[in-house]
């Protein structure tokens, strides 16, 4: 057994070593197809879109097939990309979000190609910042390259609403709670939220906020229970906070509950900055004067992260096509000509900062600085089994608003699904 | 009593027109997101006519609808033959070819009505692309036949019920076969059948979309998928989708308002005395 | 010569019998292997998964283990909301038939414009509806237009629910409802065979005084209380619902009522028979037949019932929830193959049991033709 084992890892990494070079060398003479699989469609369209016109540029003879799966909250992308995988026709390329739900998932179950190789010929260990590294890979390899970073934990409002009402953005939960009752005499909501994955959205700004860094981290590798003294505290504290939202939510996506802020019904919401996008893009309005942000309260210095990335499965048609597209997606050119479109920052540490817009320069600024923990809501910090669990556990919190059983529950299902194994 | 009949014809009228209304709400609601441009669009004024008229979202949405329509009209109508004519021979052989153990295969054939369709993803895929049809359009075709099946058969042996046995038996003794009396004396009489099935088959198949999605490549998208990526993503803006529905929804409806009069002609043919 | 054409019959015949085989009965097989497995967790989606036996372990799992409460609201969900769906899209479609049937000015304008929902998809209707039914726009603010206050009713986003009944007691609970079938059944028979109908009524009193007297004893579903209902969130999508397929029933409705003679009608007129009482005593009984397959078509809709929730209201809104959605949740998010083949099994046999009614009745007219 471990003799075949040691052979196999000596063919692959054989293989593997043949490939690169053969692959520098012949980068010029790319032929056949190239299935990419993503989510990206409607606003973000033009941003992959602009990718894959330059990978057309490097590569002429390839054509590029963009298998984008929407909608369901990217459940559908989900089931197509599984079923697919299931019966054996992988795309070439597919995007996942950075982390557990790529290794948990894909990984654990022997589907993708180790990327360390690329990494060193690229010279990436040095391009992404570490603590980054160390999130998309395990002790066996990295398994994706990462295309972009988004920050969940960001506070949105209208600054001359806030001066009408004469209010400042919180700092923290307590500076919230003091100015909340007051806007809701005014008739305005303290704090939009919108259908259940926002729920789950703004759980992890408030749980970072009540843990703090290290015991938020500490969760993750299971050596805080969910249960425990400070677990429950945050779902306290959540409880609290919800207090100060409509009662609609659930009825609302998250662009409503953006429109809200926007319309002057709500003062604050917590949304990644893919709301930056759609407050500039669509609603048109100017970042900094127009809308402004600030980190969700209590969670100044602190990043939560979310990324995009690209893994490459094992026995796709097309792999030397598909590592030209990994490459490109890793390097300077293409993560800057990718963001400033997706609305998102690169996740390289030598970006071009004069392609972005204000919003995105002080996201990097805070990116270069801040302590990066990941997202829960979007895949980062746990595999797929416990975030659809937990969506059943925030189901009955929203139900129940008994914090001591939810965190019970959330305790349970983090076993069930082994977090921190 | 004149006054009376003017009365109740009066209240009759006014319930009709308030429904009417009601049902056209939605409709109403659609049109005017179309004709919106994206930062006009927001709930509280989700009523209010379009500050200005913006018909560009109809001719973008069609650009890139425009495989989509393709792939759907070739699946939908391909689909919907195969489908119908099929439960026409099954329904035919069922009310009267009945032979031991008939009515056991029929009933059989009837709870084929109420898979979900995402119950049977899996095993579907893996069929599909053994037989090498995983995809394309004709994979989904088949997929879309086997599914349509019990209840076109359904519907055409209800229909064919009513056919006297007399009619069957004097076709016997001129001496035509089993293809023959179909093709002579059954299939003339079935058209109000074949318009029922058809007209539920293809809004079936027209506004699938979980099998298109998963069952095709992206060069043989449905309508629904393509109507399905307008909507997706991040920040939508609406007036997309809601122009692309309208078109998407322009074929079956046209279908609706041109056969709706051999519909309920088909319908009262097909089902009502069983 | 008929020899052969019973052969031909067959021989016509099987392609569908393969195709039926295979795409259904072959599938619904491996499904319900599936659901005897443990296939999930985290290899769940390797190369060759390794699936191993585990018995009913999921179905137990998802009446009464801790983890299965969302699936019990979603089952219990979609119970209430096939039978509303059921009684507002046949009532409503009724509706429509009777007062078009009076043939009015402008009947197929209206008809088009009943029917016309039908023709939509449920990705374009979900949508749609979703803003309709918004808090604080849609249908809501409405009334502001005439200068009323705006209704604030919140359709989608209610949590409040009626008809509760405790989990625990579903033991109970199916006892009494056996017992009042048969006692209902036992009541019917009673006026033309009291004899028979006693093989009915003893044993339906006799459950009914069991579940009574010692539904205390009863062994509880659950280790704790849970409280199911139904919940007001759903209105809005049976709202729908009805929106969309009211106008297919009124049609088969509209096809009935011309399929009675005129003769009939002008029969029952000069006996003096009032519009109402028309309807009442000939026409609705005449059109039962319709009824019956107006059943079935529903019912196999409001089961599969998932694009339109899913655009509605989105995954993981347990008011709203359903088990196909659940189902689809389950297995493709969550990686737990096996558990989402159980509910797929769940599913499929609650959808088998409104096929019931029909093959009753057909039974009853084959035994009625010698």
């Amino acid at each position: 057994m471990k003799t075949r084992i040691f052979s196999t890892c000596l063919a692959v990494a054989a293989a593997t070593m043949l490939l690169f070079t053969a692959q520098t060398s012949r980068a010029a003479e790319l032929k056949g197809q190239l299935e990419i699989f993503s989510w990206w469609a409607g606003d973000e369209g033009p941003a992959l879109q602009a990718l894959i016109d330059m990978y057309n540029k490097q590569h002429p003879g390839v054509t590029v097939v963009n298998a984008t799966v929407t909608g369901g909250s990217g459940v559908n992308a989900k089931a197509v990309l599984k079923t697919r995988m299931l019966g054996g026709e992988p795309p070439d390329s597919f995007q996942v979000h950075a982390g557990q739900e790529l290794i948990g998932t894909w990984v654990k179950a022997d589907r993708m190609e180790d990327l360390t190789p690329l990494f060193k010929e690229q010279g990436w260990m040095k391009s992404f910042p570490d603590g980054l590294v160390k999130n998309i890979g395990t002790a066996d390899g990295i398994w994706s390259v990462p295309v972009n970073i988004h920050r969940s934990n960001v506070l949105w409002y209208i600054p001359a609403n806030l001066d009408k009402w004469g209010v400042k953005a919180p700092a923290s939960w307590d500076d919230f709670f003091a100015i909340a009752p007051t806007l809701k005499e005014k008739g305005i909501v303290p704090l939009a939220l919108a259908e259940n994955w926002t729920a789950n959205h703004l759980w992890e700004s408030v749980a970072l906020a009540s843990l703090g860094a290290d015991n938020w981290d500490a969760l993750w590798s299971g050596k805080l229970a969910f249960d425990s003294p400070e677990g429950v505290k945050a779902w306290e504290l959540f409880g609290k906070v919800l207090a100060f939202t409509n009662n609609d939510a659930t009825s609302l996506s998250w662009q409503q509950a953006t429109d809200m802020v926007v319309d002057g019904r709500a003062a604050f919401n917590i949304m990644g900055d893919w709301a930056a996008g759609y407050m500039s893009t669509t609603k048109k309005m100017a970042p900094g004067s127009g809308f402004g942000w600030a980190a969700s309260p209590g969670t100044g210095g602190q990043f939560i992260f979310l990324a995009d990335s690209f893994g490459l499965p094992k026995g796709v048609k097309n792999r030397d096509n598909a590592l030209a597209w990994l490459v490109l997606l890793g390097s300077r050119e293409g993560s800057d000509a990718f963001n400033p479109l997706k609305g998102s920052i690169s996740a390289r540490v030598d970006t071009d900062l004069t392609k972005y817009n204000d919003y995105a320069k002080s996201a990097s600024a805070d990116f270069g600085k801040d302590r990066i923990v990941g997202s829960l809501a979007h895949g980062v910090t746990a595999n797929e089994g416990f975030m659809s669990d937990f969506a059943a556990v925030m189901e009955m919190y929203l139900k129940s608003r008994n914090a001591q059983a939810t965190a019970k529950a959330a305790q349970q299902i983090a076993v069930k699904n082994g977090i921190g194994k | 009593m004149r006054l009376r009949l003017s009365f109740t014809t009066v209240a009759l009228y006014g319930v009709l027109a308030l429904l009417a209304l009601g049902y056209l709400l939605p409709a109403y609601l659609t049109i005017i997101t179309a004709l919106k441009l994206p930062a006009d669009i927001s709930l509280p004024q989700s009523w209010q006519l379009p500050p200005t008229l913006n018909y560009a979202s109809f001719t973008d949405a069609f650009t890139l609808l425009r495989p989509n329509i393709v792939n759907s009209v070739i699946l939908t109508v391909s689909a919907t033959l195969l489908s119908t004519v099929l439960g026409s021979l099954n329904g035919y052989v069922f009310s009267k070819w009945k032979f031991p153990g008939s009515e056991l295969i029929f009933t059989l054939f009837l709870f084929g009505m109420f898979i979900p369709y995402q119950v049977i993803l899996i095993p579907l895929f893996q069929t599909l692309r053994a037989m090498n049809l995983y995809g394309g359009l004709p994979g989904l075709i088949l997929a879309h036949v086997v599914y349509g099946l019990p209840i076109t058969t359904l519907i055409f042996r209800n229909f064919y019920a009513q056919i006297p046995d007399a009619l069957m038996e004097s076709a016997s003794l001129d001496g035509a076969g089993f293809f023959r009396t179909y093709t002579r004396i059954i299939f003339p009489l079935s058209i109000p059948g074949f318009v029922v099935t058809s007209l539920w088959q293809f809004t079936q198949i027209w506004n699938e979309f979980l099998w298109g999605i998963c069952l095709t490549r992206h060069t043989s998208y449905p309508i629904t998928v393509g109507l399905a990526q307008l909507a997706g993503g991040q920040a939508v803006s609406w007036n997309l989708p809601m122009a692309g529905s309208i078109l998407a929804a322009l074929p079956v409806l046209l279908i609706y308002i041109v056969l709706g009069r051999y519909f309920i002609r088909g319908l009262l043919a097909g089902s009502v005395k069983e | 010569m008929r020899n052969q054409d019973r052969i031909k019959a067959v021989l016509t015949l099987s392609p569908s019998i393969i195709l039926i085989g295979l795409f259904v009965y072959g599938f619904i097989g491996n499904t319900f292997w599936i659901s005897l497995t443990d296939w999930g967790g985290v290899a769940a989606l390797a190369v060759n998964p390794v699936k191993n036996y585990a018995g009913f372990t999921n179905y137990i799992d998802l009446f009464t283990g801790f983890l299965g409460g969302g699936f019990r609201q979603d089952l219990v969900n979609a119970v209430y909301y096939s039978v509303m769906l059921l009684a507002g899209a046949i009532g409503v479609g009724m509706f429509l038939a009777v007062m078009l049937d009076s043939k009015p000015k402008g009947e197929a304008f209206f008809r088009t414009v009943f029917l016309y929902p039908m023709s939509l998809s449920f990705i374009v209707s979900g949508t749609i509806w979703r803003w309709m039914l918004s808090p604080q726009g849609g249908v809501n603010i409405l009334p502001e237009y005439a200068g009323l206050q705006p209704f604030t009713f919140r359709w989608l986003s209610s949590t409040g629910s009626i008809l509760e009944f405790n989990w625990q007691n579903l033991l109970e609970i199916a006892i009494y409802l056996v017992s009042a079938v048969l006692l209902i059944i036992g009541l019917r028979l009673f006026a033309k065979t009291p004899r028979q109908s006693l093989l009915w009524l003893i044993p339906g009193i006799a459950l009914g005084l069991f579940a009574w007297l010692g539904g205390e004893m009863l062994p509880k579903a659950l280790f704790m209380e849970e409280t199911h209902g139904f919940n007001k969130a759903t209105f809005g999508i049976i709202l729908a619902t009805i929106w969309q397929y009211s106008g297919y029933t009124m049609a088969l409705y509209l096809a009935g009522f011309t399929g009675i003679s005129q003769d009939l009608r002008d029969a029952a007129m000069l006996d003096g028979a009032t519009t109402a009482s028309y309807y009442r005593h000939i026409a609705l009984p005449m059109v039962k037949p319709i009824t019956i397959s107006a059943v079935i078509i529903l019912s196999h809709i409001s089961l599969k019932m998932f694009d339109l929730i899913f655009a509605m209201t989105g995954p993981d809104n347990g008011q709203t929830g359903h088990p196909a959605l659940n189902m689809y949740l389950t297995t493709f998010r969550a990686n737990d193959f096996a558990r989402g083949a159980a509910i797929a099994i769940i599913l499929f046999l609650i959808a088998g049991t409104f096929i019931i009614p029909y093959l009753v009745s057909s039974y009853r007219q084959r035994r009625g033709k010698p």
